[in-house]
């Protein structure tokens, strides 16, 4: 697949010192989901705002559709609609005429019949007339996507469309995406809920202090959640993991000083009792042991609780 | 050039203004005529004709760029800084919009709001006294020259404020007395020394008395100066915005 948004070595450091975005690779690849995951502050806002053109990086280079975001940042922010994560608009217009203001701005001649079509799509229609400040929460965030959309681009970039939103409004959303989707719009969502990337995404990036610690696909992301390691210091070194230990996931470390076992401490039988007594029978001894959870599930682990946090504040709203 | 962009920028500005007419046009109007009241009439008919011209209609050329300046700087600041301080600014900063083009259709629809006001402001005085324009085309290029660039100067203070006490304080605290120690209300030729001295290095003295000119052929200062100074502020503004936006100052992190 062909990479439509390509990310290299994007630093972003804020006048005030902050490293936001710290040496970037990404690829976005043409027509998928892509789900950046990362708590607060890690620089998902950032990322996108680069790429926006909202914020000018410190470091790298971005290209949209093979254009360079500076030198041709015409062509580029013409193919690229964003939803913000705050809803900022004129809240005394109406929405008919912030969607044609957004596709004005954006280089587009009238089409109301394209607006309609639109704003019908994301159950607007009926509100057309009405001053955005009249509207529900849900529809200012949906009035926000029909701007984003009203110039017809060919990415969307949803900044956590669902953070703070309750769980209704939060299926509907990821209906609206996939069918979004469905017509051909790449799509880049940013998010701090697993369980969101998870259903939504084709691939996740995930993305802590301002680096991209792991880009896969989604699946094989979720298989690596819940991977623990267990650290066996050995009494005496060993050259390889011997033959009679074949049956685990086991690693030598530290030259032969250590040797890791690797496990998924989600299924019942995690093999460490038996691990433990094969190794009595081999006659490998060990002087101390220790578990510990891979970076990415530190990351993970992160994430969850702040997820209950917040669906708890959700709730309770 | 992204005219559909540019003209968007400028509707929306200009609906903005008519959503807010009340404060964007009836009251710099009544205002003006207040002045005309007091100055015009009540004080006026007591006072000397200042060359050729009664007092009354002496004053209408500097009342009118009295609102000129205050209402292109206070059109073209707001504008610019109410998307900043709401966050809509995000949209305008990811359009496909050079820097040029978002302050043709800024300062454009500030300048022309400002040119509207002039004009009423202009058949409002012809209500209360007697007018001729003896350099129509002067006094049209005046008013243009004169609405643009303290438009572009209203943008520059925009985005140059942190908040709404700095809006205000470049217009109330600079502009209007600069306006009226002008010679909005008198001719500089009336100070003693070394007043009217003084007088020449205030910028409004220029385009006041070159306005004037255009309506009575006479000015405190040879018309020339008047549009080469209206000129040069011109340039320094269009200068100081294309500074800004090639650096992103106060718009972009
Ligand atoms: N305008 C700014 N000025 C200074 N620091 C900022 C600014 N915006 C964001 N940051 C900092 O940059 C880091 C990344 O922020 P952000 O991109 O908003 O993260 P996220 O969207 O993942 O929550 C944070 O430490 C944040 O405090
Ligand atoms: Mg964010």
């Amino acid at each position: 697949m062909a990479a439509v948004v390509s990310i290299e070595n994007l630093s972003k450091t804020y006048d005030g010192g902050v490293k936001a975005l710290d040496s970037v690779d990404l690829e976005i690849e043409q027509g998928e989901i892509f789900a950046l995951l990362g708590p607060n502050g890690a620089g998902k806002t950032t990322l996108i705002s680069a790429v926006c053109g909202i914020v000018v990086p410190t470091g790298g280079t971005v290209t949209v559709a093979g254009h360079d975001i500076i030198r041709e940042y015409k062509k580029t922010r013409g193919a690229i609609g964003l939803v913000p994560q705050e809803i900022s608009t004129d809240m005394f217009e109406t929405v008919m005429a912030t969607v044609r203001f957004s596709r004005g701005l954006f280089g587009k001649p009238k089409n109301d019949a394209y607006l309609e079509e639109l704003l019908k799509d994301l159950s607007l229609w009926d509100k057309k007339d009405a001053q955005i400040r009249e509207l529900s929460g849900g529809m200012k965030r949906r009035v926000m996507i029909a701007k984003a959309l009203s110039h017809e681009p060919d990415i969307l970039f949803l900044d956590e469309p669902t953070a703070g939103v309750d769980v209704e409004l939060r299926r509907g959303m990821w209906r609206l995406v996939r069918r979004l989707n469905d017509k051909g719009t790449t799509i880049i969502l940013t998010t701090h809920y697993i369980e969101e990337a998870e259903e939504m995404a084709d691939r996740v990036g995930v993305i802590q202090g301002g680096r991209i610690v792991i880009v896969d696909r989604t699946d094989a992301i979720m298989r690596q959640l819940g991977k623990r390691q267990l650290s066996l210091t050995l009494a005496e070194k060993l050259d390889a993991v011997p033959a009679a230990l074949c049956g685990w996931d086991l690693e030598l470390a530290d030259e032969g000083h250590q040797l890791v076992y690797t496990f998924d401490a989600n299924d019942e039988d995690t093999g460490i009792p038996r691990l433990l007594r094969a190794m009595d029978e081999a006659g490998i001894g060990f002087t101390d042991l220790d578990t510990s959870k891979s970076s990415l599930e530190e990351i993970f682990v992160d994430l969850v609780h702040r997820e209950n946090g917040t669906q708890a504040q959700g709730e309770g709203a | 050039m992204n005219v559909h962009g540019v003209w968007a920028l400028y509707k929306y500005e200009m609906a903005r203004a008519a959503r807010t007419v009340w404060q964007s046009l009836v009251t710099p109007v009544i205002t003006t005529v207040l002045y005309f009241v007091v100055f015009g009439s009540a004080i006026g008919s007591r006072m000397e004709d200042i060359g050729t011209v009664d007092y009354g209609a002496f004053i209408v050329p500097g009342l009118i760029m009295l609102s000129l300046l205050t209402q292109s700087i206070s059109n073209a600041s707001f504008g610019i800084y109410f998307p900043k301080f709401s966050g809509t600014v995000y949209e305008i900063l990811s359009a496909p919009m050079s820097p040029i083009e978002t302050v043709i259709g800024y300062v454009g629809a500030a300048a022309t709001k400002s040119i509207i006001l002039g004009l009423i402001i202009l058949a409002t005085a012809t209500f209360f006294v007697d007018l001729r324009i003896e350099h129509p085309f002067v006094m049209v290029l005046f008013l243009v020259l004169t609405a643009v660039t303290f438009s572009l100067f209203g943008f520059i203070i925009g985005i140059w404020a942190d908040g709404f006490e700095q809006l205000s304080f470049i217009p109330m605290l600079i502009v209007t007395p600069l306006t009226f120690l002008g010679g909005a209300f008198y001719s500089i030729r009336m100070l003693p020394e070394p007043w009217e001295s003084i007088s020449l290095a205030n910028p409004v003295v220029y385009l006041v008395s070159g306005f004037r000119w255009s309506f009575y052929g006479e000015g405190d200062v040879p018309v020339v100066w008047s549009l080469g100074i209206t000129a040069l502020f011109l340039a320094v503004c269009l200068g100081a915005v294309i500074w800004i936006f090639r650096t992103g100052y106060r718009l972009k992190e």
